[in-house]
C-alpha cells in the first residue's frame, strides 16, 4: 500500500499548478527582477502578477504584499519591525502562550532587549479570549500579535474580535496566518489586522517563500537591509518562481476553499469520531467547531507519542505528536501544556493532518490500524498496568 | 535518527512483559518525564534466570529497556550491576544525543531490579 500522508500541517505536497507556474523561472525566464533588461522585465511582470494574486487572496492591495523567506521571517519581521519602530510610544507588547515559535521565541528576544510581553493564556480548547486581550492593553502597548489558527491543536481564534479591541486602541494587530490561509477564508479588512504573515508551503506551494501583509501607514522598520527590493523594506534578490508557484497554489486553494474545506471537514469528523470511538482513554484535544477543516488532534493516554509515531510510520503512515521525545526537550508541546493538559496525557498526543490529497480510504485504513498500535504500546506500558489494576481495586 | 538496531529493537523488543513470581522488581522515571521503566528479575543462584520489561517512553525507552534485558540475562548480580548506560547506548550502535538519558534509564531500571531483590535477600549482598 501507498504512504499514507497525514503531516500537512507540517508541509504539504506542491500542487500541479504551482509547479508548471514555476518550471519556466528555472528555464529561460530566470531573470533578475531589478535588472532593466528585458530577461529582468519579464521576471519583473511575472513577480507582479504573482503579488497582485496574493493579494486578490487576502483582500488587500498588491503595494501592502512584501515576499518573505516563509513564515518564520514574516513573524520576526512583523514583531520586531514594529517593535522598534513604535519604541518611542511604548514597549509593550501582547501575544499568546500557544503561538508558534516563530512568534514566541522572537518575543522572548525582545524581552532581553528590554520589551515587556504579555503571554495570555487560552481556555481549555485553546480559545483567546478577546476580554483578556482588552484587560491587558496599557498605555504602553505598541504590538498585539494573535495567530489565526494553531498548528497543534487547529483552533481558529476569534481574529475580527481581537482586530476591533486593536482598532478601538489604535495598536499594531499583527496575525500569523501560516495555519490559516488556503484553509479557511482570509480578509485582512473584515478580519481587522494590521499585518499578516503567510508561508506558501502550507497550502501546496513551495518551501521557501511566503509573505508579510503590511496595512499601509503601519509602521515597520527594515528588517533585511540591503538592495532596494520589495520597495526598499525587505532586501534581497526576489524568489520569482517561488512567488510565483505560491501564487499559483494559493489561488488554486482560496477558489476551491468551500468545497475543499467541506469535504476535510466532513473527513477530518469522522477521523476524529473513528478514534473516540475505537480507542477508549482517549480525548479530542482543540475546538470540535472553531477548528482547522484538516486538524485531528487526539491525546491516548498511557501510550507516548514518538513511540506511536514510529509503529504508524512502519505502516505507512505519516503523523506528528507534541511529545517530549518530538519537540527535542524534555517538556512535551507549550500548546498542549497551555490547554491544560497533565504532562503524562500531552506526551501522548497525536497530529494527524489532512489535505485535499487525502482520502476516504486512507481515513478507513488508520481506524483500521491505530487502534491496533495503541493496544500493542499499551500492553508494554506499566502506566496502562497501574491504571487497571487501579481500577480493579 | 535511530540506528537499525534501535529500530529492531523497537519493532521487535526481546522480554517485553512481567514474571508473575518475580523476586526484584525496579521502576524508574516518570510520567511527566515522558518515560517510565519498571524491570522484572527472576533471580537464581544469583544469576538472574529470567527478566522482562515493561516500558512507556519513546523508541529509544524501548529499544533500550529490550537491549538491557538482553545484555543481563543469564548474568550474575554483580554483573547486572555493572552495566552501564554507555554499554546499552553501544550495543545499539550508539542513540542521538538527545536520547542518551533514555539509556541512563535502562541502566537505572536494571540497578533498582538487583536493589530490591538484593533488599529482600541481604545474606547476597557482598
Amino acid at each position: 500500500m501507498d504512504r499514507i500522508y497525514m503531516d500537512n500541517a507540517a508541509t504539504t505536497a506542491i500542487c500541479p499548478e504551482a509547479l508548471s507556474a514555476m518550471l519556466p523561472c528555472f528555464g529561460d525566464h530566470f531573470g533578475n527582477a531589478s535588472s532593466i533588461h528585458g530577461t529582468g522585465r519579464d521576471a519583473r511582470k511575472t513577480l507582479e502578477e504573482a503579488r497582485r494574486t496574493v493579494a486578490e487572496c487576502l483582500g488587500a492591495k498588491a503595494q501592502e504584499i512584501y515576499f518573505t523567506s516563509g513564515g518564520t521571517e514574516s513573524d520576526n519581521w512583523a514583531i520586531k519591525g514594529a517593535a522598534y519602530a513604535n519604541r518611542k510610544k511604548g514597549s509593550h507588547i501582547i501575544t499568546s502562550q500557544i503561538e508558534h515559535h516563530a512568534v514566541l521565541h522572537t518575543c522572548e528576544w525582545l524581552e532581553k532587549q528590554g520589551f515587556r510581553v504579555t503571554y495570555l493564556p487560552v481556555d481549555e480548547y485553546g480559545l483567546v479570549n478577546p476580554r483578556d486581550v482588552e484587560a491587558a492593553i496599557t498605555d504602553q502597548t505598541i504590538l498585539i500579535s494573535i495567530m489565526a489558527a494553531n498548528n497543534e491543536i487547529g483552533t481558529i481564534e476569534p481574529i475580527s474580535e481581537i482586530g476591533k479591541i486593536a482598532k478601538a486602541h489604535k495598536i499594531i494587530f499583527h496575525c500569523d496566518a501560516v495555519q490559516a490561509v488556503g484553509a479557511i477564508p482570509v480578509d485582512v479588512d473584515s478580519w481587522g489586522v494590521d499585518m499578516l504573515s503567510l508561508s506558501g508551503h502550507k497550502f501546496h506551494g513551495p518551501k521557501g517563500i511566503g509573505a508579510l501583509y503590511i496595512r499601509t501607514g503601519t509602521k515597520v522598520d527594515i528588517f533585511l537591509h540591503g538592495g532596494a527590493q520589495e520597495r526598499g523594506r525587505r532586501a534581497s534578490t526576489e524568489n520569482v518562481p517561488g512567488a510565483v508557484g505560491m501564487a499559483a497554489a494559493m489561488k488554486k486553494a482560496v477558489d476551491s476553499i468551500e468545497e475543499n474545506g467541506m469535504r476535510l471537514i466532513a473527513m477530518r469528523d469522522r477521523l476524529i469520531q473513528g478514534i473516540l470511538s475505537r480507542i477508549p482513554y482517549s480525548r479530542l484535544n482543540g475546538h470540535s467547531l472553531y477548528r482547522l477543516p484538516g486538524n485531528v488532534n487526539v491525546s491516548i493516554q498511557y501510550v507516548e507519542g514518538e513511540a506511536l509515531l514510529l509503529r504508524l510510520d512502519l505502516a505507512g503512515i505519516a503523523g506528528s505528536s507534541g511529545s517530549a521525545c518530538t519537540s527535542g526537550s524534555l517538556d512535551p508541546s507549550h500548546v498542549l501544556l497551555a490547554i491544560g493538559l497533565p504532562h503524562e496525557v500531552a506526551h501522548g498526543s497525536l497530529r494527524l493532518s489532512l489535505s485535499d490529497g487525502n482520502t476516504e480510504e486512507e481515513v478507513d485504513e488508520v481506524l483500521r490500524v491505530l487502534p491496533d498500535i495503541v493496544e500493542k504500546l499499551r500492553a508494554m506500558s506499566p502506566m496502562y498496568d497501574d491504571f487497571i489494576r487501579g481500577q480493579r481495586k | 535518527m535511530y540506528s537499525e538496531k534501535v529500530m529492531d529493537h523497537f519493532e521487535n523488543p526481546r522480554n517485553v512483559g512481567e514474571i508473575p513470581d518475580a523476586n526484584g522488581v525496579g521502576t524508574v522515571g516518570n510520567a511527566k518525564c515522558g518515560d517510565i521503566m519498571r524491570m522484572y528479575l527472576k533471580v537464581e543462584n544469583g544469576i538472574i534466570a529470567d527478566v522482562k520489561f515493561k516500558t512507556f517512553g519513546c523508541g529509544a525507552a524501548i529499544a533500550t529497556s529490550s537491549m538491557a534485558t538482553e545484555m543481563v540475562k543469564g548474568k550474575s548480580l554483580k554483573e547486572a550491576l555493572q552495566l552501564t548506560n554507555q554499554a546499552v547506548a553501544e550495543a545499539l550502535d550508539g542513540l542521538p544525543p538527545v536520547k542518551m538519558h533514555c539509556s541512563l534509564l535502562a541502566e537505572e531500571a536494571i540497578h533498582a531490579a538487583v536493589e530490591d531483590y538484593l533488599k529482600n535477600h541481604p545474606e547476597e549482598a557482598e
